[in-house]
């Protein structure tokens, strides 16, 4: 079976490489035939990638351990489920997992505009291109099919990766950073094919949506992973993986709302090619973090000797962007000026100084380090202060741009519309902020910023709602009439409750730890732990012991936690030991009760960390809403089809 | 193994009777050339995108205007100039129109 895979991927490799060579002739003759033979070969590289991709999870089902790559991830005791997410689990597989979504999503998205064959004559080398590379990744550098005799057992999954939530967030991870690609190979495309018209915008506007969806759900289950499997009681670290997810989702957030300028008012076409390539590149980028093993951290478990490959190959695509754009400003340049600095358009602007100028900080956070060890061979590190300055700095601004610019008409704003749109929201900001002084919950600045501004950003989102459902008689009306606007404050409304979680959890959290002996108590922020005894129990795969935890509150019983370790005698490494919280919701402060077992001693001393995090869970809660808005916004709109169809219909005129 | 290459070699001869398809189906073409927009049709979408903006913008001005986010003033003075756009790209558009009318007939 190893042989078929490997000859899918050469196959694989063949057919990209055709598209892009016969591609590239083939838009750059006007050749119509070769044009669609290239097509037909990028829509074949799927077949013949899901091909190798079928046979590395049947390996994987079959725990075939002649393949090298499931000898060194798996074993006999795993439980299915894992055995088939160690697919992602490694670096050749992770590779396969790039090129098999891509290749698909390529597929899909040179079919559904197929018959826009100017610009798809373009976008079909620039897609292979990307292909090319990773098929070449997986045919000549980093093969999932090498074979060697079979070990009578494998060598087993790193403990953390042992978790419901690890069988979806590389996936949706991976669909995000590729996704990403789509819009930049429209973008190339138009600019390859003289066509800086709206085209490749239209084309791009879901599939954009979609990627940083994706990216945005995996990232939030990643946290929420760290949160309940890494055991240190926080959901983000500013880890450079972390980071790496973090940076295209703020450049395609920049992209999404800079792109509306452009259909709204022909502005800012030069930014948006800048901001998409930017995207693109960044999660290029995102990829190597994560497999080349460049930086030590918690995602070190992926080391690999990809990097130089991956740095050739980021450094190719942003010369090629910066080229490509270059020969083409003057197609870029726009006749519309910006009419105002208070408008709704200068607003999108000031939000997309601050994400960018949050991305770029990030970016020389992680980067930082890596230059001062390649040019001077010192170890530096860029730690949490540096972050959380700038998310300061750029982020409570971003929030509160977030209320401001929905208040703001397009085009212009006298000062007496904006006192008269303002007057509620400042009103809410201020009495929040009186409020939280007086209930003594001033102590942090940044928390106390973000609850103002939340506020005023809460109420501006409802009344953007309220006034709207007023003028059309009806919500759903409304909703429908303009589904990216709507489903957009949606996702904005969100944004807001994971802020809100964030300050809550983070700022006002109370953090206790102490040495105990069974039958003996600790209290932290109104609860009282009462540790009881320790159990242990022998799963598939570990043996897991427990520490069992009475907690109360008022002298009531509220609950009873479970906070220990596994110990799982296989794994990658050697026998291993990891972690495991207990964690208690509490419905009264939309909190929770966290308990890490730090350490068990032999004597039965059990040294206990309790974290009490208020509001944290409204960040998960803001996964389902962000979900829901965006699919709203992603909602087609029968006459915004219509009307697109007929502009694209060549040789059409005006209704 | 040999089931493998069997299968490889199927996988093979498939992808390339796939990509070979388009000069097989048509292997003398009486056209061979890719469409591309002539420069009317460019100026076309132009004024088309142009028009398009011209009325979205005067459906959101309404919309602010109706919600109170804009004055009475303000709203005066902006739709005049964004109804005139509106009015110049659809101008701009009629000729064309009117002149694939008049061959409609005559094509008949």
């Amino acid at each position: 079976m190893a042989g078929l895979g490997r000859a899918a991927l050469l196959l694989s490799l063949g057919l990209v490489v055709y598209a892009v060579v016969a591609g590239s002739y083939a838009a750059w003759k006007r050749r119509r035939r070769l044009a669609l033979s290239a097509q037909n070969a990028l829509l074949a590289s799927f077949g013949s990638t899901l091909v190798a991709a079928l046979v590395l999870w049947s390996a994987l089902a079959r725990r075939d351990f002649s393949f090298v790559y499931v000898s060194e991830h798996i074993n006999h005791s795993l439980p299915l489920g894992y055995a088939l997410s160690a697919f992602w689990g490694g670096q050749e597989g992770s590779l396969l997992l790039w090129l098999l979504i891509l290749s698909g999503y390529a597929a899909l998205a040179v079919w559904l505009n197929r018959r826009t064959r100017d610009l798809i004559a373009w976008v079909v080398p620039v897609l292979a291109g990307v292909a090319v590379f990773f098929a070449f990744m997986l045919c000549f550098v980093s093969s999932p099919f090498k074979t060697a005799p079979a070990p009578a057992d494998g060598a087993g999954m790193v403990p953390s990766l042992q978790n419901p939530y690890m069988l979806a967030h590389p996936p949706l991870l991976y669909l995000g950073y590729v996704g990403l690609t789509i819009p930049f190979a429209f973008a190339m495309g138009a600019l390859l094919s003289r066509r800086t018209d709206e085209r490749w915008i239209v084309a791009t506007r879901r599939w954009t949506l979609a990627a940083w969806t994706f990216l945005g759900v995996g990232q939030l289950l990643g946290a929420h992973w760290a949160y309940v499997e890494i055991g240190w009681g926080g959901y983000y670290a500013w880890d450079p993986v972390e980071n790496a997810a973090l940076m295209p989702w703020l450049a395609a957030t920049a992209f999404l709302h800079s792109v509306m300028i452009q259909e709204k008012r022909g502005m800012l076409k030069l930014w948006n090619m800048i901001l998409v390539a930017l995207a693109f590149c960044l999660s290029i980028f995102g990829t190597f973090l994560t497999r080349s093993g460049v930086i030590n951290s918690i995602h070190s478990f992926s080391q690999s000797p990809l990097g130089g490959w991956f740095l050739g190959f980021i450094a190719f695509v942003t010369a090629f962007s910066v080229v490509l754009i270059y020969v083409r400003l003057p197609l870029l340049r726009t006749r519309t000026k910006l009419e105002s600095l208070v408008s709704r358009e200068a607003a999108f602007l000031y939000n997309n100084l601050l994400l960018v100028a949050f991305c770029l900080t990030i970016l020389w956070g992680v980067v930082y380090p890596l230059l001062t060890e390649a040019l001077r061979g010192e170890t530096r590190s860029v730690s949490k202060p540096y972050y959380n300055f700038f998310l300061h700095s750029f982020g409570l601004p971003l929030l509160l741009v977030m209320g401001i610019g929905p208040l703001i008409a397009w085009r212009r704003a006298s000062l007496r519309a904006l006192g008269k749109m303002f007057l509620l929201p400042l009103a809410a900001a201020v009495v929040t902020g009186v409020a939280l002084i007086a209930l003594g919950l001033g102590s942090s600045t940044p928390g106390l910023l973000a609850y103002t501004f939340s506020a005023f950003v809460a109420v501006s989102i409802a009344l953007e709602f309220w006034r709207g459902t007023r003028a059309t008689g009806s919500l759903m009306r409304l909703v429908a009439r303009n589904r990216r606007r709507y489903g957009g404050y949606l996702v904005h409304a969100a944004v807001l409750l994971f802020a809100i979680g964030v300050a809550g959890s983070s700022a006002y959290q109370t953090v206790r730890e102490r040495g105990l002996r069974p039958g003996q108590s600790m209290a932290v922020a109104g609860y009282t732990l009462t540790y009881e005894q320790l159990q242990s129990r022998q799963e598939s795969n570990a043996l897991a012991t427990r520490a069992r935890i009475d907690v109360s509150r008022g002298g009531s019983h509220v609950t009873t936690l479970y906070p220990g370790k596994n110990s799982y005698p296989v794994a990658p490494g050697g026998p291993t030991t990891s972690n495991e919280v207990s964690i208690y919701h509490d419905p009264r402060n939309l909190g929770d009760v966290f308990l890490i077992a730090d350490q068990i001693d032999k004597s039965g001393t059990l040294y206990l960390k309790a974290l009490v995090k208020p509001l944290v869970n409204l960040i998960w809660a803001a996964g389902f809403l962000f979900v829901f808005g965006s699919l709203v916004a992603m909602w087609p709109d029968a006459v915004e089809q219509r009307r697109l169809a007929e502009r694209y219909a060549a040789g059409a005129v005006a209704a | 193994m040999t089931l493998g290459l069997v299968a490889g070699a199927v996988l093979a001869v498939l992808a390339v009777l796939y990509v070979a398809r388009p000069f097989l189906r048509e292997p003398t073409p009486s056209s061979d050339v890719l469409d591309e927009p002539g420069e009317l049709e460019r100026r076309r979408l132009e004024l088309v995108e142009e028009r398009d903006r011209a009325l979205l913008a005067l459906k959101e001005l309404e919309f602010d205007h109706r919600t109170g986010k804009i004055t009475d003033g303000d709203y005066r003075a902006v739709v005049g100039p964004l109804r005139r756009r509106a009015a110049a790209a659809l101008q701009a558009l009629e000729p064309r129109a009117e002149a694939r009318h008049e061959r409609i007939p005559s094509s008949r």
